[in-house]
C-alpha cells in the first residue's frame, strides 16, 4: 500500500467521523443521481385541493403550501445542493490555483491581483453574491459564479502562501539553479504539494457554498422557484413555520447533514495530510 | 515598525480604492431600472427619460464613478432614489441594531469560543475534546437562519422567556435593550465560536508543542499560568487574526439574523435595498460594510505589533 | 504586577456594576399614560406622495394625513367630508363647493379654495377617471378662500364620485404650493389637513412609521363608514412597524408586541385562533381581485385564441386556494367587476366557469397556429399571492403542452419588466399576474385593466377600440338599468377579446388584539376610531 494511502487510512481510523462524513456524502450523491426513481411524485406537479397534508402514508414528508409533494421536492433538491456545492468547490479551486499561480510567480501582477483579491475579500461573501445575483436572472449557473467570485479570494490567498514557502525550499531552489524550466518545476515540485491542501479548502469551500446558496434563497436571490433546492423549499415555507414546520425541518435537516458530512470529511482528510495544515485553515 | 504601520495604511488604501471600483461598476451593470420603479405603475416613456435625465443616468462611465468619488470625499454618500433621504442618514437611523447585535455577538463568542478551544487543546484527545469539536462543526453546518427559526420556536413561542423579535435600543432600559438581543446573539455567534473555537484550539496545539513550554513546564510553574501566561500569548496572533476575518461571516450573518428577527439594522437595509435597485444604498453600505472590514483587519495587524515583538525591530 | 491587574480587575468590576444600575433605573423614554396603536402594514412605506403612485400602502399613508373634499360610504354613497355645502346648476355644468369651518394644514395654515383647486388638478393629471373628468372640464374657479366653482365643458355625471374615489389614487388635499409639484415628481413634505400628522424625524425606511394625532383637527359629527363621516382619533401615536416575515408578526401580534395586523395571510389563522386575547376578522367587504395579465405586443398572446385558450383551461378554484389557502378567505368570481357590487355579474362568462375543457382549450391552440413560441412568466417570488398564481399558471400552460419559461424577482424586478415593450429575448415578457382592491375594479370607469387603449393602456397594451367604444357608452348612461346594461355589454366583449383573466376574489383577514375596539369595516386601512384599552 502506498505511503499516501497508509497516511489517510490511519487518519480515517483517528477520525471515524470523516467516515461517516464521506458515507453520508456518498449517499447523498447517490439520492441526487437517483432521484427520478426515488422520487413518488413530479416535484412541479401542484395539486391546490392537498395542500399543507402533515406527512402521511400518501406523502412521506407531507404537502407544501400548493400541493407539491415534499419529499419527492427534497429528493430533487439535493440536486440542486450537490451540484451548486460542487461545481463552486472545483470551478473556485481551478481558478484560485491559477490566479495563484500568476501571483506566486510574476512579481509585478502579485501585487496588483492580490490587492483586488484584498478588495473582493473585504466585501463580505454573502453580500457579494446578492450583489451578483442582482445583476443577471435568477438560475442555478448564475448562482454557481456568483458564489465562486466570492469564495476564489480565499483560494487564491491560501495557493500564494503555499507557493511561496514551495519556491523557499531547498530542491526547488537547487531545482531552479539547475536551470529546470519553469512548468517543469511546476508539474514536478509545486502541484504535487499543492493538492492535498488544495483538495481540504476545496471541501470547505463547498460546504459553506450550499449553505450561501440556500441562504440567497432565503432571500430571495438564489435559484428560481421552478427548480426544487433545500434552500427554496425553505425559504417559500418559512412563513408557515408554526402550522407546518416540516416545510423547513426536513431540508434544513438535509442541508446540514450535507454540509456536516463534507466538513468532517474535510477535517479527516486534513488531519490526514498533515496536522500542521490545521494552522494555515 | 512605522515601517510596518506605513506599508498596512497604504495598502489598506489602495484596497479601498478596489473596493470603491468594484462596487460602482458592480451597480453600473446592473440591469434593472430604478427609473421605471420610481415612475410608477403607469408612467409613460417620457416620465422614465425626464427621471433618466434627472438621476444622470444617461452620463458616461467615467464621468458618473468621478462624480460619486468626488461626493464620496465630501461624506456625501448619495441619496435614496425611493425615500428621497441622505444614504448617510438612512444608515445613521440603522447603525445602532447592527452594531449592538455585532458587539454582543462578538463579546459572546469570544468570551464563550476562547476557553473552550483552551480547554480543549489541554484535554487533547479527550471526550471533551471530542464534545467540543463536534459542536463547532455543528455551528458550521446548520444555516444561520434554520437555528434561529429553531431557537425563536423553542424559547419565545413555547417558552415564552424572550422576545420573537424587536429591537429596543439601550436608551430605554439595559436589560429590555439585552433581552431583545440574547437570541440574535446566539443564532448569529453559532458559527463564529465554531470558527474561534477551532482555530484557538489549532493554535494552542501547536504552541502546546514548542520546546519553550517543556521549558515552562519543566521550570515547575503550575499548567495555568503556562496555558494562560505563556501559550495563549504566543496562540493569540493566528486566533486574533480569525477574529478579524470572522468579522465578514458576522455581516454576512447579521443580514439573515436581522431579517429573522425583524431587527431594523444596517443588514435588512441592504437586503432592502438590493431587491428594489436602490443604487445609492447599495454603494454607501457594501462601501461602509468594507471599510469596517479593512479596518479591522488593520487593527488586527496593528496588534501583532503587541503580541509579536518581533515585528517591533523590521 | 499582579496588584496592579487586581486593582484594574476590581475597578473594571466597580465601574461596571453602576453603569448597569444606571441602565436599569434610567428613565423610560416613552411617556406614561400615552396610548400608542403599533400596526404591522401590508407593505414598507417608500414613496410618501399618493398621487404619483398607486400603491395601497401610500395610499393608507395618505388616508392617515390628508382629507378628501368627499369620501364613499359603506353605501356606495357619496358623502361630504371637507365640504360644507355644494350646489349643482341647473344646466348641469357648474358645481359650487363651500368648505367646512376650522379646517387647518398641519404647519398651521388655513385650508382654503386654492389649496383644494391645485391638489385636484394635479391628481387629474395621473388618475384614469380624473382624466377623464378633466376632458369634460373647462376651469375651476376660487370664489374666495372658502368658496369655489368647477365649469364644466358638458356634463359629467360621475364628478362627485370621482371627487369622492376610495382607493388609488384617491383625490387627497394638500397645500397649493406642494400641490404645484410637477405630477411625475413624487413630494417630498407629508403636510396634510388629515386626523393624524406624520412625524418625519422619526421615519426609519424599512421599519418603522410614526404618526401623531392631530389635536386641532375638526371632525365631522356623523359616524363614521369607511372614509365618510367623523374622523375621531382616539389614541395619541401610531407606528407602523413592517415584519415582513409573516411567521414572526404572528409571533409579534400574539406576544403583544403589536396591536394590530393589516393584512394576514389566511394560512396562518390557525396560530392565532388559539390565543384568545387575539381576534382575527374579515373586516374588508370587497376584497381584491387576482388577475393574469398577458403581453398583447408578441406572440403567442397576441392571438386572441391563444387567450380564449387559456379561459377554458384555468381553474379558478384552485387560484383560490392557492392564494387564500380555503374557501374560507376567497372564492372563484367569474367576473371583469368585483363580485358583489352592482356591476358585477356573470354575463359571458361560460368559458371561464363549470368544468374545465381541456380539449377545447387545445383545439383552440391549434388553431391559432402555435409553433411553440416561449411563454415567459415574470414572478415576484417576495409576494405570495403573485408567486401562488405564477406557479399555478406555470403547472396550467405546461399541462397543455405549451413551451414555459417561469423567471423569478422580486416585486421591484416585476414593476420594472413589466413596462418593457421589448421582444421576449430581449427582456420582455408574455404574462404576469397581480391583484387590484375591489374599489378598484367595481366599473369600467375605475377598472384600467379593461381596456384597450393599445399603447397608452396598463401594461400589456391591449388594443381593442370596440370594448374603448363600449366604455365611453357606459359613460354615456343615464340611469342604473342603463348602466348595468353597458357594463354587461363591456364584460361580453371582455370575455370574447380576454385583455385579462381574473384569477379569483380573496379577502385577507385582519388581526388585532382585543384591547381593540371600533376598526371600521371597509375596503381599505382606516385608523381614526380606534380605542386601546
Amino acid at each position: 500500500m502506498s505511503p499516501t494511502w497508509k497516511r489517510f487510512r490511519d487518519a480515517f481510523r483517528r477520525h471515524p467521523t470523516a467516515l461517516v462524513g464521506g458515507a453520508i456524502l456518498i449517499a447523498m450523491v447517490a439520492i441526487a443521481i437517483l432521484a427520478p426513481w426515488l422520487g413518488t411524485v413530479d416535484p412541479l406537479a401542484v395539486f391546490p385541493s392537498q395542500r399543507l397534508h402533515p406527512p402521511s402514508a400518501e406523502s412521506w414528508l407531507g404537502t407544501d403550501m400548493l400541493g407539491r409533494d415534499v419529499y419527492s421536492r427534497v429528493v430533487y433538491g439535493a440536486r440542486v445542493s450537490l451540484i451548486v456545492g460542487l461545481a463552486v468547490a472545483a470551478l473556485s479551486t481551478l481558478l484560485g490555483l491559477a490566479i495563484g499561480l500568476v501571483t506566486g510567480y510574476v512579481r509585478r501582477l502579485d501585487a496588483v491581483l492580490m490587492r483586488i483579491m484584498d478588495g473582493l475579500m473585504s466585501i463580505p461573501s454573502v453580500l457579494l453574491a446578492i450583489a451578483l445575483m442582482a445583476l443577471t436572472k435568477a438560475s442555478i449557473g448564475n448562482v454557481i459564479v456568483a458564489i465562486t467570485l466570492a469564495e476564489v479570494p480565499r483560494v487564491v490567498r491560501l495557493v500564494r502562501s503555499l507557493v511561496f514557502s514551495l519556491r523557499e525550499q531547498p530542491y526547488v531552489e537547487a531545482a531552479i539553479a539547475a536551470g529546470t524550466t519553469l512548468p517543469r518545476i511546476l508539474v514536478r515540485h509545486i502541484l504535487p504539494n499543492i493538492v492535498a491542501p488544495l483538495l481540504v479548502q476545496g471541501t470547505y469551500v463547498c460546504g459553506s457554498a450550499m449553505i450561501t446558496e440556500a441562504i440567497l434563497s432565503f432571500i430571495g436571490a438564489g435559484t428560481p422557484p421552478n427548480i426544487p433546492s433545500w434552500g427554496n423549499i425553505m425559504a417559500e415555507g418559512r412563513s408557515l413555520i408554526q402550522i407546518a414546520s416540516y416545510l423547513i425541518v426536513f431540508p434544513g435537516i438535509c442541508l446540514s447533514l450535507t454540509v456536516l458530512a463534507v466538513n468532517l470529511l474535510g477535517d479527516g482528510m486534513r488531519d490526514a495530510l498533515d496536522p500542521r495544515l490545521a494552522r494555515r485553515m | 515598525m512605522i515601517a510596518y504601520i506605513v506599508r498596512r495604511l497604504f495598502s489598506t488604501i489602495v484596497v479601498m480604492a478596489v473596493v470603491a471600483f468594484v462596487v460602482f461598476s458592480l451597480l453600473y451593470l446592473t440591469p434593472g431600472d430604478p427609473a421605471a420603479i420610481i415612475a410608477g405603475d403607469i408612467a409613460t416613456d417620457e416620465d422614465i427619460r425626464r427621471i433618466h435625465a434627472r438621476l444622470g443616468l444617461d452620463d458616461p462611465f467615467l464621468v458618473q464613478f468621478g462624480r460619486w468619488l468626488w461626493s464620496l470625499a465630501h461624506g456625501n454618500l448619495g441619496t435614496s432614489i425611493f425615500t428621497n433621504l441622505p444614504v448617510t442618514q438612512l444608515i445613521g437611523q440603522r447603525i445602532e441594531p447592527t452594531l449592538s447585535l455585532t458587539l454582543c455577538t462578538l463579546v459572546v463568542s469570544i468570551l464563550v469560543a476562547v476557553p473552550l478551544g483552551v480547554v480543549a487543546a489541554a484535554k487533547a484527545g479527550s471526550w471533551l475534546d471530542r464534545a467540543v469539536m463536534s459542536f463547532s462543526v455543528l455551528g458550521f453546518s446548520v444555516p444561520v437562519f434554520v437555528f434561529a427559526y429553531i431557537l425563536i420556536l423553542t424559547f419565545s413561542v413555547q417558552l415564552d422567556w424572550l422576545p420573537v423579535q424587536g429591537y429596543r435600543s439601550f436608551r430605554d432600559g439595559v436589560w429590555e435593550w439585552l433581552r431583545h438581543l440574547i437570541l440574535p446573539s446566539i443564532a448569529l455567534g453559532t458559527v463564529y465560536v465554531a470558527l474561534i473555537t477551532r482555530m484557538t484550539r489549532a493554535s494552542m496545539l501547536d504552541v502546546l508543542a514548542q520546546d519553550y513550554i517543556r521549558t515552562a513546564e519543566a521550570k515547575g510553574l503550575a499548567p495555568e499560568q503556562v496555558l494562560i501566561g505563556h501559550a495563549l500569548k504566543n496562540a493569540a496572533i493566528p486566533v486574533v487574526t480569525i477574529i478579524g476575518v470572522g468579522v465578514a461571516l458576522l455581516i454576512s450573518g447579521a443580514i439573515v439574523t436581522e431579517t429573522v428577527f425583524a431587527l431594523p439594522g444596517v443588514g435588512r437595509l441592504t437586503v432592502d435595498a438590493i431587491l428594489r435597485r436602490d443604487y445609492p444604498i447599495i454603494q454607501g453600505v457594501i462601501l461602509i460594510f468594507s471599510a469596517v472590514y479593512v479596518l479591522v483587519n488593520l487593527a488586527v495587524d496593528m496588534s501583532y505589533v503587541l503580541f509579536d515583538p518581533r515585528i517591533r525591530l523590521t | 504586577m499582579h496588584k496592579c491587574s487586581a486593582l484594574l480587575r476590581s475597578m473594571t468590576a466597580v465601574i461596571g456594576a453602576v453603569a448597569l444600575v444606571a441602565g436599569l433605573i434610567a428613565p423610560v423614554a416613552t411617556a406614561q399614560g400615552q396610548k400608542v396603536l403599533k400596526f404591522i402594514p401590508q407593505a414598507d412605506l417608500r414613496i410618501l406622495d399618493p398621487i404619483t403612485t398607486t400603491a395601497y400602502i401610500t395610499r393608507n399613508h395618505g388616508y392617515m394625513i390628508y382629507d378628501t373634499l368627499f369620501a364613499t360610504d359603506a353605501k356606495f354613497q357619496v358623502q361630504p367630508q371637507m365640504v360644507d355645502k355644494y350646489e349643482l346648476s341647473k344646466d348641469q355644468l357648474t358645481y359650487t363647493f363651500t368648505l367646512r369651518d376650522g379646517l387647518k394644514f398641519h404647519d398651521g395654515q388655513p385650508v382654503r379654495s386654492a389649496d383644494c383647486i391645485a391638489s385636484i388638478e394635479r391628481w387629474a393629471k395621473r388618475d384614469a377617471l380624473g382624466q377623464k373628468m378633466a376632458e369634460s372640464t373647462e376651469v375651476w374657479t376660487a370664489v374666495n378662500d372658502k368658496t369655489f366653482t368647477l365649469k364644466l365643458k358638458k356634463p359629467f355625471p360621475l364628478t362627485l364620485e370621482a371627487l369622492a374615489k376610495p382607493s388609488s389614487n384617491v383625490p387627497f388635499i394638500m397645500p397649493e404650493r406642494i400641490a404645484k409639484t410637477d405630477a411625475s415628481t413624487n413630494i417630498t413634505e407629508p403636510i396634510g389637513s388629515g386626523p393624524f400628522k406624520f412625524v418625519k424625524a422619526e421615519w426609519v425606511p424599512g421599519s418603522k412609521v410614526v404618526y401623531v394625532k392631530n389635536t386641532d383637527y375638526v371632525p365631522r359629527k356623523e359616524p363614521p363608514s369607511w372614509a365618510a363621516g367623523g374622523k375621531v382619533v382616539k389614541v395619541d401615536r401610531v407606528e407602523w412597524i413592517y415584519i415582513p416575515d409573516a411567521a414572526t408578526a404572528a409571533a409579534a401580534l400574539n406576544a403583544g408586541e403589536v396591536d394590530w395586523w393589516e393584512q394576514m395571510p389566511p394560512d396562518l389563522i390557525p396560530v392565532l385562533a388559539k390565543n384568545k386575547d387575539v381576534k382575527v376578522e374579515n373586516i374588508d367587504p370587497l376584497g381584491s381581485m387576482g388577475l393574469l395579465r398577458f403581453n398583447f405586443m408578441y406572440p403567442p398572446f397576441n392571438n386572441q385564441k391563444m387567450r380564449q385558450a387559456v379561459l377554458y383551461a384555468l381553474e379558478q378554484n384552485d387560484y383560490v386556494l392557492g392564494i387564500a389557502g380555503s374557501q374560507k378567505n376567497g372564492h372563484p368570481c367569474y367576473s371583469y367587476f368585483t363580485c358583489g357590487t352592482p356591476l358585477s355579474s356573470e354575463v359571458g362568462a361560460e368559458p371561464l366557469k363549470g368544468k374545465r375543457d381541456f380539449a377545447k382549450a387545445k383545439e383552440l391552440i391549434k388553431e391559432a397556429g402555435y409553433k411553440g413560441e416561449k411563454i415567459v412568466i415574470i414572478d415576484a417570488t417576495d409576494q405570495p399571492i403573485v408567486h401562488s398564481q405564477s406557479l399555478l399558471t406555470a403547472e396550467m400552460l405546461r399541462k397543455l403542452g405549451l413551451n414555459v419559461d417561469l423567471q423569478a424577482g422580486d416585486w421591484g424586478t416585476l414593476i420594472t419588466r413589466r413596462s418593457s415593450k421589448e421582444p421576449i429575448d430581449k427582456g420582455g415578457w408574455s404574462i404576469f399576474h397581480t391583484w387590484l382592491v375591489g374599489p378598484d375594479v367595481t366599473s369600467p370607469a375605475l377598472n384600467f385593466a379593461v381596456r384597450g387603449s393599445g399603447q397608452k393602456a396598463w401594461f400589456g397594451w391591449p388594443d381593442d377600440p370596440k370594448i374603448e367604444e363600449l366604455r365611453d357608452a357606459w359613460f354615456a348612461a343615464t340611469d342604473a338599468a342603463s348602466s348595468k346594461k353597458a357594463a354587461d355589454a363591456v364584460q361580453t366583449r371582455a370575455f370574447d377579446f380576454v385583455p385579462y383573466v381574473p384569477t379569483a376574489q380573496f379577502i385577507l383577514p385582519t388581526a388585532y388584539r382585543t384591547n381593540l375596539s371600533g376598526v371600521i369595516i371597509a375596503p381599505i386601512t382606516l385608523m381614526w376610531n380606534v380605542e386601546k384599552k
